[in-house]
């Protein structure tokens, strides 16, 4: 029983991490209708600006937050310089670029900071009031930087002009333009956003798997799992999923195929959920009178 | 008295297909100018060729200033509302937010706050159902709602695309009762694409015709009504 219980909070920590990636892969679905499979490459390399920043001798904290500004940035810069040319280009023009983008800030990390594995601080004391016998403090502070991120992007999006400005432009450019919303940029903006929260998910993974270049590798693919799970236009829906996705990794992991075949669980629940019902759990269905 | 919007030439392109061939046209201030015209005349591609949403030719200015070269959104800013055909609502927002980014564009919050309740006060329909999602509104409220939401961008100029269209005819004797006001009220010049010209030509004061993208014809609205060949085509008595 405690060996059960271990495996599910261990797997709702990893979770917050999917949880993260499946925000950011969320963040650029609404807006673009297009997977970005360079998010979790993104992430990895914010992270080794982290580190960077870290090794230079900032504090944990200002490096976190000047991490995100620079990551806010480099999603914006992104967007106007790369993907911006692609605007009208088919589908697959997208994931061409997208899959680009991965291999070249892959490469470039390696380059940067060679491939040899780094140990990447946790912001969390490894003995606190706030650790349990079931979670260690980093995986409980963990949890909650992925929630206090949540309320913030949700509040962002519902109480703020530009928020809702930026809804808008997902839903319906035309009439966006015409109410005077410039298109373009909030698409930039959503990808700033978007590189921001990579940036989470990275920094917080990093204490647990480690710092290298193909860390974000697998945790993409299990934040695709849980966004797709939750409901890809959906952030609520894919950040559940994203936890959902956790634990069902580690008692699959644990229980029933053992470490060696735990993404399989991933795929399994990507080619189930597309199958079953692709608009995930908590996916939209939207109402509309004709 | 200077027109508000003058288009002279004006050609616009679907691609490299020309739909309008060189419209000249006027709309004075404080004036309800009408559209007329049978399907594919190109009436709605003129408004779109005004807010910049199909690639245009000739000269065009609003209130003394140039619009060529200038985007969607910044023609938008200068004053110009634009209640597209379909209507463009946000389905998936509630008509408050619907309300609240035609306000996008607005600095001055107190005249925001005022605007939200005269717009109420053309519309109580929608003050009932301000919480709604947009698209569970029926389709005469849509129309209300996009009326709604371009005038609280505290528009100069309100480009109307068949405001009629698919509505039951108590539906639109109430839209276009509260169009006459608003014009009456708020001194909001219009322009207005209608294919019912009898309704449209009652409520305006000025009517151009197109046909295949070029204007026939044009005069006071009482003048087009009186025309035997407008009577016969578009009238239909």
């Amino acid at each position: 029983m405690t060996a059960l219980l271990h495996q599910i909070f261990s797997g709702l920590a990893t979770g917050g991490i999917y949880a993260s990636v499946a925000l950011a892969l969320v963040l650029i679905y609404q807006a673009t209708h297009l997977v970005n499979f360079a998010q979790g490459e993104m992430a990895m390399f914010a992270t080794y600006i982290a580190w960077a920043l870290v090794q230079a001798g900032l504090p944990y904290w200002p490096a976190f937050l000047l991490t995100l500004a620079i990551a806010f940035a480099g999603g914006v810069v992104i967007e106007r310089v790369i993907i911006r040319p692609f605007d009208k280009a088919p589908v697959l023009a997208s994931v061409c670029v997208f899959i680009g983008l991965l291999s070249i800030f892959n490469s470039l990390a390696g380059f940067i900071f060679t491939y040899t594995i780094k140990s990447f601080p946790s912001p969390f004391a490894e003995k606190a009031w706030y650790g349990t016998r079931f979670m260690s403090p980093h995986e409980v502070g963990e949890i909650a930087v992925t929630l206090a991120m949540l309320v913030l992007v949700y509040a962002f999006f519902r109480f703020t002009p530009l928020g809702l400005a930026m809804r808008a432009a997902a839903q319906n450019p035309v009439s966006s333009r015409l109410v005077g919303i410039r298109v373009g940029w909030m698409l930039a903006l959503g990808w700033g956003l978007a590189a921001a929260a990579g940036a989470v998910a990275g920094m917080m993974a990093a204490p647990i798997v480690y710092l290298e270049p193909n860390m974000m590798g697998g945790i993409l693919l299990y934040g695709f799992a849980g966004a797709l799970l939750g409901g890809i236009d959906n952030p609520w829906g894919a950040v559940l999923g994203g936890f959902i996705v956790g634990v069902l990794e580690n008692l699959a992991g644990g229980y029933v195929v053992g470490p060696d075949l735990k993404l399989t669980a991933a795929l399994i629940i990507i080619v189930g959920v597309l199958v079953v019902r692709p608009s995930g759990l908590f996916g939209y269905r939207i109402v509309t009178r004709v | 008295m200077p027109a508000l919007l003058e288009a002279l030439g004006l050609k616009a392109y679907y691609g490299p297909i020309p739909v309008l061939h060189g419209v000249d046209l006027e709309v004075e201030a404080g004036g309800i100018t009408a559209l007329l015209g049978a399907n594919g005349a190109g009436k709605t591609t003129l408004l779109r060729a005004i807010c910049a949403m199909v690639r245009r030719e000739g000269k065009i200015r609003f209130a003394e200033r140039a619009l060529e070269g200038l985007g969607t959104e910044d023609v938008v800013r200068l004053g110009i509302a634009h209640v597209p055909d379909g209507r463009g609502t946000f389905a998936h927002l509630t008509v408050e937010e619907n309300l609240r980014l035609g306000a996008y564009t607005r600095a001055d919050r107190p005249r925001v706050a005022q605007d939200f309740e005269r717009v109420y006060g053309y519309f109580p329909r929608l003050r009932e159902r301000r919480r709604q999602q947009a698209g569970t509104l029926s389709g005469g409220e849509q129309q209300m709602l996009a009326i709604a939401r371009a005038l609280m961008l505290a528009p100069k100029l309100l480009l109307l695309d068949e405001p009629s269209f698919g509505l039951a005819p108590l539906v639109v004797k109430d839209i276009f009762g509260i169009l006459r006001a608003i014009n009456r009220d708020e001194r909001v010049s219009m322009l207005i694409v209608e294919q019912n010209a009898t309704l449209a030509l009652g409520l305006a004061d000025r009517a151009y015709l197109l046909e295949t993208g070029r204007a026939v014809m044009s005069g006071s609205a009482a003048a087009i009504r009186g025309d035997e060949a407008v009577r016969r085509s578009y009238l239909g008595y």
